[in-house]
């Protein structure tokens, strides 16, 4: 459920890069301060740990298919939520830059997707509560599940609005949401099996390990209202700033899709965040629509033929010319450059 | 195990590639990050119908790479099979956005499959754009450019410790995985109790080992600080980099230049 570039609107990324990276100097900071110097090594071999990890897959019973560790969940049980927020950003990192999964800008949206959520929710909020201080086999199986499936779920619906948000897809909320939702409740469910059977074999061979784990230190004195001031402020800004600069072109001269898409919010309009938006705008400017309304029916017609001429025969030829061109002119380029290299 | 194989196949080659000698290999691996970050913003930032105007972006890889020498096949090979989720998210435009914005012919083309043909080539281009710059840069240099560029330390010293290690525990992963097929038929070997007590047994390896790692970086003389060594320089070179690069984004991001272009050649023709 890897989050991509193509998929996400410059506002949505920056605002997610923005979050991530705040997340990111806290947990740095904390780990500089309190963090015991064994941890430093510990943390970067564990991250290679849940790269060898996914290559590791295992029958998922009762279904046949297989299934791997995602590792956010597992990582934060051995590290605690700070440093296994680090870890997973740092594994996420190396597989947008060498796998290209997702990309570079969406990486902000992927980190916080699936660092944040097991890392800071599912973990404190779920596990640690279920499992407290006295882990038996059952308490821990049943706290993985949980917290696997919350922790997923999470970044499900994460991935869902970010989508939405960015509207680069066509698809609405509501049909996204019932896609994603039970997807991942099994892959949680998976993931929730496959953290308690490490955890279960860890606690029989090596119970020490759980234990040192849980009893990480309390926040040294770094205060994270501090931090989450400063990180809304940034997310403001690099908001605001972004959405300007992508609002002040919204279309491109050519194919300008303004008033077809307009068209297109209209034609679905029971689904939702669209659909009670315009809900409200009907409410609120009747006026204006009034000549609309009456014909309500053809509307969708009536818009689309105003909208052809814009896009006539003659524009999409010059369209179709000038991209064909363009790409021949940067070939060309690109081989004269080499061509010049190689001589 | 072949996927396996190619992975790290895959990580080795890449940082094989940006052993190079060319000018862009040379270059400060700071100016090539802020560049990719301003193409990447660039890129993203066209709205959902553009096509046309896209186009153009292919520039910055296709120089990048002829001037890097960088295998275009391999790059154009690897761009093909990633990531599945843009493509299956991108594949739903066709079918919930029907209405029709062009003609061409008796062709009927609808803003479905506009916006998903430009999902696909804001992906090619992103993820081009991406791989470009680690094949150029290599990762070391990546991670030193981050740092210098205000990346807390910890996050660095974590990434490049992840990376050097990512080889030797997916060896090791893989040695597991072998040892298990031969061991087992069909599938009996991969129930989640042997899962459980494999990966297990890597973990408690895999602390060992950070636990010795950590004693030799105590015997060379670690004092809970790492520091790092990157003589680096900015200068004019990197500076017109940037700039000649951000302001040829800007102007493409503002004119759209295949349109104008076809535009004076059609009215020329007909």
């Amino acid at each position: 459920m890897h989050m991509a570039d193509a998929l996400i609107s410059p506002a949505t990324g920056g605002l997610m890069w923005a979050a991530t990276a705040g997340l990111i100097t806290y947990c740095s900071t904390k780990a500089k301060n309190d963090l015991d110097d064994t941890k430093v090594p510990l943390m970067g071999v564990l991250g290679a740990f849940i790269f060898a990890a996914q290559m590791i897959n295992f029958t998922i019973p009762a279904t046949g298919s297989s299934g791997h560790l995602g590792g956010g969940l597992i990582l934060a049980i051995l590290l605690g939520p700070s440093a296994a927020f680090l870890t997973m950003a740092s594994v996420l990192t190396i597989q947008a830059f060498f796998f290209a999964d997702g990309g570079l800008l969406a990486l902000g949206c992927n980190i916080f997707n699936l660092g944040f959520f097991p890392c800071f929710i599912a973990y404190p909020l779920i596990y640690k509560k279920i499992v407290g201080m006295r882990p038996t086999k059952g308490r821990i199986l049943t706290a993985s599940l949980i917290a696997g499936v919350v922790g997923l779920q999470l970044g499900a619906f994460s991935v869902v609005l970010e989508t939405v948000f960015s509207s680069i897809s066509e698809l609405p909320f509501n049909t996204f949401i019932l896609m994603m939702l039970p997807i991942h409740l099994g892959i949680g469910i998976v993931e929730g099996l496959a953290t308690a059977a490490v955890v279960l074999f860890v606690f029989k061979a090596r119970p020490e390990i759980l234990n040192a784990a849980s009893q990480s230190r309390p926040l040294g004195n770094l205060s994270i209202n501090h931090v989450l001031a400063s990180l809304l402020g940034v997310a403001i800004i690099t908001g605001g700033a972004l959405s300007w600069f992508a609002s002040a072109h919204p279309d491109g001269l050519e194919w300008s899709m303004a008033k077809v898409s307009g068209t297109e919010e209209l034609e679905n309009p029971e689904h939702g965040i669209h659909a009670s938006l315009s809900g409200i705008q009907e409410h609120t400017a009747f006026l204006p629509d009034y000549a609309f309304k009456t014909a309500h029916g053809e509307e969708g017609d009536m818009e689309s033929e105003t909208a052809w001429p814009a896009v006539d025969a003659g524009t999409s030829l010059s369209g179709l010319v000038g991209g064909t061109l363009t790409l021949f002119i940067a070939a060309l380029i690109g081989f004269s450059v080499k061509r010049r290299k190689n001589a | 195990m072949a996927k396996f194989d190619s992975q790290l196949f895959d990580i080795g080659y890449m940082d094989t590639l940006a052993v190079g000698k060319t000018s862009l290999h040379t270059l400060d691996p700071r100016a090539k990050l802020v560049t990719t970050m301003v193409f990447i913003g660039t890129v993203v930032s066209f709205g959902k119908y553009d096509i046309s105007a896209l186009i153009p972006f292919v520039i910055f890889p296709i120089v990048l790479v002829a001037w890097g020498g960088l295998p275009t096949a391999y790059l154009i090979k690897k761009i093909m099979i990633v990531s599945p989720f843009a493509f299956f998210i991108g594949i739903f435009n066709p079918l919930i956005d029907q209405t029709v914005i062009m003609h061409m012919g008796s062709l009927h083309i609808t803003g479905g499959w506009i916006s998903f043909a430009s999902i696909l080539l804001r992906f090619a281009l992103t993820v081009g754009a991406a791989l470009v710059l680690i094949s150029l840069t290599g990762f070391h240099a990546v991670c030193m450019g981050l740092e210098k560029l205000g990346v807390p330390r910890p996050f660095v010293v974590q990434l490049l410790f992840l990376y050097r290690y990512i080889f030797v525990l997916m060896d090791e992963a893989g040695r597991m995985i072998r040892a298990r097929a031969l061991r087992s038929f069909n599938s009996n070997g991969r129930s989640l109790k042997i899962f459980g007590s494999m990966i297990g047994h890597l973990l408690l390896r895999t602390m060992d080992r950070a636990q010795r790692i950590h004693l030799a970086m105590c015997c060379r003389g670690f004092d809970g600080h790492i520091r790092l060594i990157h003589p680096m320089a900015f200068g004019i070179r990197e500076a017109a980099f940037v700039l000649g690069w951000s302001a040829l984004f800007i102007s493409m991001r503002l004119y759209n230049i295949p349109h104008i272009l076809g535009k004076l050649v059609t009215e020329f023709v007909l």
